[in-house]
């Protein structure tokens, strides 16, 4: 094993996690060749300092933990390099709102029972299905979602790499919020995926 | 300022009380509204299992994809 290398970090091991790191990055970064990149560094990263890994998490989950800050990081520097350009379609959300609202502000039909939905977060399954849910989002809606609830950060810090205002960036959220909640109510609420 | 929401408004409000703090009248509206409104609160649930299912992303490990 070479030096650098460390005790207890299998780099065949952490190979097989490389595609579904890499279609984490793509959902965020929307670039095949930032999220190759970033994947790269995540798994250099791990092999280096793989001391950190107690064993007290899956060994994806340390991974992914690493893969966020890379993603962090590659995001506010193509935010300085080369901004997302702005598309007034993606900060609209009258046309989603008018497919789920009737002209009286009501619904259309109303949001489907989800029963138990908690049991769904125990299947790999559910989130194949939210991932090719989140693939659906336009690309800053995507971007805005998974930094606010995949990686937890505040909406302030959205708006600043995103070059957008806080009410555009609301509204970002609650696109995808309305997106989400929809593509999953028909590909695995409905769909009986919760069985 | 009207009193009743209807369920599109009451949708912002539910999504942006969920990214900043809503102020004393807009969560007073909204208490309103939901306290009459199955569908929106069926929706806020929504919402909020949205954020656990996002945090919980890529889930669980155990079976390899193929």
């Amino acid at each position: 094993m070479a030096a650098f290398m460390t005790p207890g970090i299998d780099p065949v091991e952490l190979q097989k996690h490389r595609p579904q790191l890499v279609r984490f990055a793509m959902l965020q970064l929307r670039n095949a060749t930032a999220a190759e990149d970033v994947v790269q560094e995540t798994l250099l990263a791990a092999l280096q300092s793989g001391a950190s890994f107690g064993g007290q998490s899956s060994v994806k989950t340390w991974l992914v933990g690493i893969l966020k800050h890379k993603i962090i990081d590659a995001i506010r520097k193509q935010s300085r390099e080369q901004p997302l350009e702005s598309g007034d379609e993606e900060t609209d959300i009258e046309d989603l709102q008018d497919a789920v609202y009737g002209a009286d502000g009501h619904f259309r039909e109303t949001p489907a029972d989800w029963g138990n939905p908690e049991a769904a977060l125990n299947q790999r399954k559910f989130f194949e299905v939210l991932e090719h849910c989140m693939e659906g989002l336009p690309k800053k809606t995507a971007r805005a979602f998974m930094m606010r609830e995949v990686m937890g950060l505040e909406t302030d810090e959205i708006c600043k790499e995103l070059a957008i205002t806080a009410s555009n960036c609301w509204v970002l959220l609650h696109r995808a919020r309305m997106a989400l909640r929809e593509c999953l109510e028909g590909r695995w609420f409905a769909a009986g995926g919760a069985r | 300022m009207k009193l009743m929401l209807t369920c599109r408004e009451a949708s912002s409000l539910i999504s942006e009380g969920i990214d900043r703090d809503l102020g004393i009248a807009e969560r007073a509206r909204l208490r309103v509204h939901l306290a009459i409104c199955a569908a929106c609160t069926r929706m806020t649930r929504q919402f909020e299992f949205l954020r656990r299912a996002a945090r919980a992303y890529p889930g669980p490990d155990d079976e390899p994809r193929k």
